[in-house]
């Protein structure tokens, strides 16, 4: 279990005020301009020693990703741009974030764009994101007050950042999408390569870092990598934000030390399984998109990249969707599915075509009302339409429905057997969705 | 050049190609259905999935670029597979996702024949439906007059958002929604306002958007094809005559890249109707005042009776904007045996002569040459409606990389920013004395190109704007080796080659303001219907549909349209290109040249010719370059130049104006055309929409 002192997000609950006077108290803003004297590339070594993979879902190491970056421009600028669109199912930790610690993120902008040479950031915020987008605008315009960013700061490094919102759209999580959106165009991810690095907002080199890789940036480099890379297992390091939800007794946002347990994630902060060890189903360990684990897989796995790779499954964002046996799991999936299917943003033929496909089957297979031979199908569909899409999204919509046929082929079977014992039955009701 | 392995088979190419180019370089063949080789890569329809070697799935071979591939662990060059199970599983997969929301129509779809679903559906895809649930149902959208849409049948590869956006430079489509729900549309149902739309049609790889005017008329394997060009402009793009029987049924593009890429206007393709309404199908004589059919021997006699009983000094003759070449030849030799001076092809008064030499005339810098200019200045025309294609091309020299583009004349929008200059002569002026900043925009250019339209030419004093124009290009250099950047657009498809043959009044002849308007007592028109003739003269009109010049006539002499005859027409380049018969005239219409062997033989001044091969043969020898099909016979810039530049002369103060009023109109096949009428009312509205 992580120890307090240990925490980067020490004011997750928002129990302290999230202004500038309190979170320098905190810690944050404290010795900035002596971490950006000592030159962009001690920076980017630092955060490649510290280990900080990616918070965004896929792992990227986030060191390695602003190594990307053109050392020298070529008379384009370069931006950073901060992916607060979290529409992931599940995943609630970068509002936490910019409600209550949002000076964090706003020093990260700085320490990141001066580490690649970026004289503009821009927070893509989630359209939905109301009040958070209040609380940053906020933290923002403090930090300006102060000199801490702006033209002329206090560090020296002229530096201006924006926040900007979205309309509320999943697919403009996807970093190509966010700057189609950003740039005022209807949010479709592009064709890579070009990479952003090479060819991102407005045609210049863009790194585009989750909110939480960019938070953390200013504590890793005030502790020292070795810190950090000292917490977790090897190759999962450092603190994590964990979002519990489901069926657990007290569902949470807390840090925790990456590839501690699950059993011991969910006894130590979420109260245990609602109705104990014995009633958990299945987990869904890294927001909606990652394939479940079933229980006895997922009890007392190490929750870290490496580990749920290994169950085929991901640790995403670190949502984990708890499910008791109380779930019907056919029909959780199916409304997983659905949202994928409302989502799709309509560019490439599988995901668009695909994803209202799986989800009609999977409907009618949540009732019962389907062919065994459908089962396969399915699978073989969800194949088709993964790795042949523009982004991932194909790949996330089709992730939970193999992942709910390679676990629960047998619940689906024994639905469409209950259904052609009695195919006439009344139709469950269902509360409007 | 990058080495590339596709199939087992190694290939050269350039490092810029994609893999689906290196791929067509090295013979494999990739299906697809968004790509199009000149609209920007979307890489949407997931068809042209390819297996790179090393790389963990597949790859859009339309948007992955060969420099993009990793060479192997030793430096081998990279590999891909189009052939390999994981690739015939991914294209069978796309075409499955493709189908399921797809209807079943073929029977009824006219795309049927002709559609890249349906030949790939059979190449690529599985011959059995896994898909038991509802189909999608779209409302269709109205997108004017000329595109009949059919959205059920959408693949949503956003070829005709592409070309709307990029070709045609309007922005007047795009897509709606989201995931299944997508939708392209034109938002608000109105009509596309781009005098390139049908094009749409031709693009679409489905049969969502297909020629409303023809539907259902024919099937494409029914078609007679005839390659031909167009003279609806004087671009003369590249067509493609597609009859039935006797019928003309629709017109197509074809591929030129020197001419019209592979784009036509809708006005070279949707006057087709406008073919077979109006046609003069026999003679006719005038009576007390009213026409009647008549015999083609009585025809001739009144026509020989007038000749005999006139001058040559009182006889003239004026050729229309859409004769051929070999008629004009016909003509002049014709009046030339009369011993008549009085002949003149052009009929709009511009001063553009062969005295100034050849040079004075064309579109020196080619139409191609456009992508080279860096900096154009366009004097007194509006290419998007006089020369749509040549607009294209501006636009796409705009797209490539925005050159400085003025123009003098009517502000306009041509589908690209330009900076407006003024409105006449006067602006010209101002810029030639250096009293405007874009003449340092044009001193300073490596190749400045200057456009010169008629609506600066055809007025009294167009040959002092001519020369001021070709003075200020001496000045900025616009005429050197290796650049001729002085352009003339012409507007009529006969004009250049006409002016090559020298139809202009010869020693103490009479131009054909001056013919019209009572000089002449007989008065032969080849098809002249662009002026306004003055009572008195007896005028044998020889043309093709009863319009303007049909109405005046004494004598009507029923001949062929440019799809009922081989001819030659020389576009405002001087590119000769040969027009050929896909169908023949109705009734006792007859070819030109045949018309006027035979009134010769009438008016005993018998033509030198039993054929058109020996005609051509005549032609060929008299000016050898009209031999030289496909080419352009460059000129000699500098001369016509000069000469141009000594003729001196002060223009009056009069705005420039276009010459096309209203593009869809611009002739008697367009305006025999319903279809055409309709485009002309909807643009017409949308003008007026605008003005509010």
């Amino acid at each position: 279990m992580l120890h307090d002192r240990d925490r980067i997000f020490t004011n997750l609950y928002g129990f302290h005020s999230p202004d500038l006077q309190a979170a320098k108290m905190r810690g944050a803003w404290d010795g900035t301009k002596f971490l950006l004297g000592r030159g962009r590339d001690w920076i980017i070594d630092e955060m490649k020693a510290s280990g900080l993979r990616g918070r965004g879902g896929a792992g990227f190491p986030t060191g390695l990703k602003w190594s990307f970056m053109p050392k020298q421009s070529d008379g384009r600028p370069h931006y950073l741009v901060v992916n607060a669109d979290e529409s992931e199912p599940g995943t609630c930790k970068d509002r936490e974030i910019m409600r209550n610690d949002p000076h964090l993120l706003v020093e990260g902008c700085l320490i990141a764009s001066f580490a690649m040479g970026a004289h503009a950031a821009y927070i893509y915020i989630r359209g939905e994101y109301v009040a958070e987008r209040y609380a940053l605008q906020r933290a923002v315009d403090e930090a300006y007050e102060a000199g801490l960013i702006g033209k002329n700061n206090i560090h020296g490094y002229p530096f201006d950042l924006y926040v900007h919102h979205g309309a509320g759209a999943y697919i403009c999580g996807e970093e190509t999408a966010l700057i189609e959106s950003m740039e005022g165009k209807k949010g479709m991810p592009r064709l890579k390569p070009p990479f952003p690095a090479n060819m991102g907002l407005y045609g210049c080199p863009t790194t585009v870092n989750n909110v939480e890789s960019i938070a953390v940036a200013g504590t890793i480099l005030r502790r020292g990598a070795s810190w950090f890379s000292g917490i977790g297992r090897p190759n999962n390091v450092g603190t994590k934000l964990f979002c519990v939800s489901g069926h657990v007794n007290k569902p949470c946002n807390v840090e925790e030390a990456m590839g501690l347990t699950f059993r011991e994630l969910i006894d130590t902060h979420c109260g245990g399984i609602r109705g104990g060890w014995d009633n958990l189903l299945a987990v869904i360990p890294g927001g909606s998109s990652v394939p479940l684990v079933p229980a006895e897989q997922i009890i007392d796995a190490p929750m870290d990249f490496d580990t749920l790779r290994g169950l085929r499954s991901g640790l995403g964002t670190a949502a984990v969707i708890v499910m008791d046996k109380s779930t019907d799991i056919v029909r959780a999936i199916a409304r997983i599915s659905y949202f994928y299917k409302h989502e799709s943003c309509g560019q490439c033929t599988p995901c668009r075509e695909g994803t209202g496909w799986m989800w009609r089957v999977l409907n009618r297979m949540a009732e019962g009302r389907a062919q065994k031979r459908e089962i396969d199908m399915l699978l073989e569909v969800s194949t088709q339409i993964e790795g042949h899409t523009i982004c991932a999204l194909g790949d996330a919509a089709a992730w939970p429905v193999q992942g709910l046929i390679r676990h629960f082929r047998h619940e689906i079977e024994k639905r469409i057997d209950d259904y052609a014992a009695n195919p006439h039955s009344e139709s469950v009701m269902i509360a409007a969705e | 050049m990058a080495k590339i392995i596709v199939d087992g088979v190694e290939v050269d190419v350039p490092a810029e190609y994609t893999l689906l180019q290196a791929a067509e370089a090295a013979g494999a063949e990739v299906p697809r259905f968004c790509y199009h080789e000149r609209l920007s890569i979307a890489g949407n329809c997931r068809m042209c999935l390819v297996e790179v070697k090393g790389a963990p799935k597949p790859v859009a071979s339309c948007a992955w670029g060969v420099r993009d591939c990793r060479p192997g662990p030793n430096g081998e060059p990279p590999e891909i597979s189009t052939k390999s199970p994981t690739v015939k599983k991914a294209r069978e997969g796309v075409m499955e996702f493709l189908l399921i929301n797809h209807p079943l129509d073929c029977p009824i779809c006219d795309q049927g024949g002709q559609c890249d679903l349906q030949d790939q559906a059979m190449a690529y895809g599985v011959d059995t439906s896994r898909f038991h649930e509802n189909k999608r149902a779209v409302t269709d959208k109205y997108l004017g007059p000329l595109v009949r849409t059919s959205m059920n049948r959408c693949i949503h590869c956003t070829r005709c958002v592409r070309f709307t956006a990029e070709v045609a430079g309007v922005p007047d489509m795009g897509a709606l929604w989201r995931g299944e729900d997508m939708e392209i549309t034109s938002y608000l149902e109105k009509a596309l306002g781009s005098e390139l739309q049908a094009n749409i049609a031709d693009l679409c790889p489905v049969g969502a958007l297909t020629h409303k005017p023809e539907s259902y008329h024919y099937r494409p394997w029914e078609l007679t094809k005839t390659d031909s060009v167009d003279v609806m402009d004087a671009v003369g793009s590249s067509i493609r005559v597609d009859s039935r029987g006797r019928e003309v049924m629709r017109i197509l593009p074809r591929v030129n890249e020197a001419v019209n890429e592979e784009w036509i206007s809708d006005k070279t393709r949707q006057i087709v109707d406008g073919l077979r309404l109006q046609r003069l199908d026999r003679p006719f004589v005038r009576e007390n005042g009213r026409l009647r059919p008549a015999s083609w021997q009585e025809a001739f006699a009144a026509i020989a009776a007038k000749v005999k009983g006139s001058v040559p000094e009182k006889i003239g003759a004026i050729v229309g904007d859409l004769a051929a070449v070999e008629e004009m030849f016909a003509l002049k030799l014709l009046m030339e045996s009369l011993g008549v001076t009085n002949v003149d092809a052009r009929q709009d008064g511009t001063v553009l002569s062969p005295a100034y030499g050849r040079g004075s005339y064309l579109f020196n810098t080619t139409i191609p040459g456009i992508e080279d200019a860096d900096a154009i200045l366009i004097v007194g025309s509006n290419p998007r409606y006089e020369a749509s294609l040549v607009n294209v091309r501006i636009r796409k020299r705009w797209r490539a990389a925005p050159p400085p583009i003025a123009l003098i004349g009517e502000n306009v929008d041509l589908t690209y920013p330009y900076e407006y200059l003024g409105a006449g002569p006067d602006t010209l002026s101002e810029l030639a004395s250096g009293r405007h900043s874009f003449i340092e925009k044009l001193r300073g250019a490596e190749r400045p190109l200057i456009i010169v339209g008629q609506g600066a030419l055809a007025r009294p004093d167009g040959l002092a704007v001519l020369s001021a124009v070709a003075k200020l290009a001496q000045d900025v250099g616009a005429v050197k080796d290796g650049w001729n950047g002085f352009s003339v657009l012409h507007t009529a498809a006969s004009r250049v080659g006409a002016l090559d043959l020298g139809l202009v009044p010869g020693e103490g002849g009479l131009t054909a303001q001056q013919m019209a308007q009572g000089g002449v007592d007989v008065l032969f028109s080849l098809g002249a219907d662009e002026i306004d003739i003055a009572p008195g003269a007896f005028v044998v009109y020889q043309g093709t549909h009863g319009d303007r010049g049909a109405h005046r006539a004494d004598v009507i002499l029923p001949a062929a349209t440019y799809t009922e005859k081989s001819g030659t027409y020389v576009n405002t380049e001087g590119r000769v290109q040969m027009a050929n018969r896909a169908a023949f005239a109705p009734g006792e219409a007859r070819e030109d040249w045949a018309i006027l062997r035979a009134l010769s033989d009438v008016l005993g001044r018998r033509l030198p010719f039993d054929s058109l091969n020996a005609l051509r043969a005549k032609l060929y020898a008299a000016h050898p370059h009209f031999a030289a099909v496909d080419t352009v016979q460059p000129a000699d810039g500098s001369a016509a130049i000069q000469a141009l530049a000594g003729i001196g002369g002060t223009p009056d103060r009069e705005a420039f104006e276009s010459p096309v009023k209203d593009f869809y109109l611009t002739n008697p096949i367009a305006r025999a055309s319903g279809v055409m009428a309709e485009c002309s009312a909807l643009a017409r509205e949308l003008k007026l929409e605008a003005a509010e």
